[in-house]
């Protein structure tokens, strides 16, 4: 492996280390408080090979699992953190919260927490790309669950970006779980992949744990989207480690198939290929970590910090300003 | 001025504001099978055939408006509305907020509703305030051929997501349209059709028209009808209507919606919240049924407010006054 290739393999190691600590610290500090966020621990690997396969012209669509998206793609641990406790210095000024979180800056737009409300936006997002609007050869890419497969807006959606063309790529982070029912309980095994395949899409369906694997698929079905224009769909298959959202006590969970998935921690993979290639050390490894978890500490003092909202701003930006556009 | 039916100035509107902007693009079941010749001068990418699937034409409009377009989805019944629900009132209208204001939304949702077709409830359905009642939206509900075109293309250049409402029956009814493309009616103003001095008569679409055959017959007994056609549901011209109350002191409101939670309902709030001092009667409320659109020509129509009635309520409302004049005349 180049030295280069060695570097983004740590890269990678690195981005989800962050992701984990911002998670752990949100449920830390939601402990016994009101409902919290959605996590996505256990599947950081999804995010950051997907996202790693991008570039600053293409558009993401996500959902309330959104946190390790956008911290892959770049997003303020501390404005994430600060829009999650809903102050002002938030990507959405506090008004999002973590369920709805979107960063037109870093072309993280239009996140819906309405399972498949991703979907139904994605084809018109990367209609308005094959029209002309942003830069020339973008391409968007929506992350949903095996829950969202289970909507109806999942076939209509994939059926408009096969059938106009469209240059999307399809992101199915299958995690088992649709909030507190088990996806045996919905669908049948290997649906998701062959629903998308009998849409006329290509399939690629991948070890969502395994970060290298899962980059090196997108890296393909990206290249292929921008060849011929054309839609792909890569379903990864992963496991939401912790429950729908904070706190879950996950008494509905089977202890034997949680402790598996346990024993495939992306992260932990990802850290034992790099140590067994000689690219990192005990220590290294343990003061990625650390920083992680500083940069993460740091991110918390900024949000607790940030001011609350005016009162008075109740109704602001529920309307656009005429004139602005037109 | 032009003669032209609703339908035509409808047409116009779409044709004048593909011409004057490019993001401007339309997409829904048949628009580019019915429109052809809009097909012909701007392409099949922008006049686009979708499949029958409301929810993705909407969704995707959403996406398309929050990424520098300006979609008009045509979608058909307004009954069918339903299925588009999510993209409409969860994305349209409250991503633009919960995004503190990164997004803009500048779509136009087209749809036909009201009786005179015998469809039946699943076609026809003024279900307009459900819209009025979701935060980031507007409504437009407009009743002339001329306003047709106007506020379709005001709708199209607006920045927010507009849903647009068309009485069927009046589809085909004709009405002198101001000549040029700039010919545009703002959102938001209502407009006084008949000035008169006893009483406030205000409605939207085709009930507009059964409000001025009533002022008409009640001219004929002496009683002045100021008949007020709101045009916008959303953002509701409170001024207009609250500008009238004070001068009538009587208020007569006609939807062919039904009651609950209706515009009619709003209506009446607004003037005992803010004309109550001014009010010389009850506010009557003359409504559809709280049932669905029958298919039948005398169940639709029987479920239609008529000027019978809106001559009736007013006769009870101004009661002692039309008796005063009634003897002043005779005397």
């Amino acid at each position: 492996m180049s030295a280069v290739g060695m570097t983004d393999t740590l890269c990678r190691l690195e981005a989800m280390l962050l992701i984990r600590a911002y998670e752990e610290t949100l449920v830390e500090f939601q402990r016994g408080g009101a409902p919290g966020t959605c996590t996505s621990v256990g599947q950081e690997a999804c995010a950051v090979g997907v996202v790693g396969a991008l570039e600053s012209r293409d558009r993401i669509l996500t959902n309330h699992r959104s946190a390790a998206h956008l911290i892959a793609r770049g997003a303020d641990p501390g404005r994430l953190m600060a829009e999650v406790l809903g102050r002002v210095d938030g990507y959405c000024g506090g008004r999002s919260g973590s369920l709805h979180i979107s960063a037109k800056e870093l072309g993280v737009v239009l996140t819906s927490t309405i399972v498949g409300g991703e979907l139904s936006m994605a084809p018109g997002v990367a209609l308005a790309q094959k029209m002309g609007q942003g830069e020339p050869g973008g391409i968007t890419t929506v992350f949903f669950g095996d829950g969202a497969a289970c909507e109806g807006i999942f076939h209509e959606s994939l059926n408009l970006a096969v059938q106009w063309q469209l240059p999307l790529l399809f992101v199915c982070e299958n995690n088992d779980w649709q909030a507190f029912v088990h996806r045996r309980e919905t669908m049948p095994d290997n649906a998701i992949a062959d629903w998308a395949a009998g849409h006329g899409l290509p399939v690629a369906t991948v070890d969502g744990n395994d970060v290298e694997a899962v980059h090196a698929a997108a890296l393909e079905a990206v290249a292929a989207i921008r060849a011929d224009g054309r839609p792909r769909f890569l379903e990864l298959v992963t496991y939401r480690l912790r429950g729908h959202f904070e706190p879950d006590d996950q008494a509905y969970v089977d202890a034997d198939e949680l402790a598996r998935w346990q024993a495939r921690d992306p992260l932990q993979s990802q850290a034992d290929r790099l140590l067994a290639q000689g690219a990192l050390d005990a220590d290294e490894f343990a003061q990625l970590r650390e920083q992680a978890a500083a940069r993460i500490e740091a991110a918390m003092v900024f949000a607790q910090a940030s001011a609350w909202p005016d009162p008075r701003t109740l109704t602001h930006h529920v309307y656009a300003e005429q004139g602005a556009h037109s | 001025m032009t003669r032209m039916t609703i339908e035509q100035a409808i047409h116009q509107a779409l044709a004048e504001e593909m011409r004057r902007d490019e993001r401007v693009f339309l997409m829904g079941e048949g628009v580019a099978t019915k429109r052809r010749d809009l097909m012909q001068d701007f392409g099949a990418a922008r006049v686009r055939n979708t499949p029958l699937a409301e929810a993705i034409i909407a969704g995707t409009a959403v996406g398309a408006a929050a990424s520098g377009l300006r979609p008009v989805v045509d979608l058909l019944f307004a009954p069918f509305l339903t299925y588009a629900m999510d993209a409409l009132v969860n994305s349209a209208g409250k991503l633009r907020y919960l995004s503190g204001g990164q997004f803009d939304f500048p779509l136009v949702a087209l749809s036909m509703t009201g009786s005179g077709w015998c469809v039946g409830a699943q076609h026809n359905h003024n279900l307009e305030a459900m819209f009025v009642h979701a935060p980031g939206l507007k409504v437009v509900m407009p009743s002339t051929a001329a306003d047709f075109k106007g506020l379709l293309k005001a709708a199209i250049r607006d920045d927010n997501p507009v849903l647009f409402f068309t009485d069927l029956a009046l589809l085909h009814q004709e009405g002198e349209v101001p000549d040029g493309a700039d010919h545009l009616v703002p959102l938001g103003q209502a407009v006084v059709r008949r000035v008169g001095a006893d009483v406030t008569l205000v409605s939207y679409a085709k009930t507009v028209g059964v409000c001025l055959q009533a002022a008409e017959q009640l001219q004929a007994q002496g009683i002045a009808a100021e008949v007020i056609d709101l045009r916008t549901l959303k953002p509701l011209d409170e001024t207009t209507v609250l500008r009238s109350l004070r001068k009538t002191g009587r208020l007569v409101v006609v939807t062919e919606a039904s009651g609950l939670c209706g515009m009619a309902a709003e209506l009446a709030a607004l003037a005992v919240t803010r004309a109550f001092d001014a009010l010389r009667a009850p506010v009557v409320r003359l409504t559809g049924p709280d049932a669905p659109g029958a298919s039948s020509w005398v169940l639709e129509q029987a479920a239609l407010p008529t000027a019978e009635a809106v001559v009736e309520a007013v006769q009870g409302m101004l009661g002692d006054a039309v008796v005063v004049r009634e003897a002043l005349a005779t005397t």
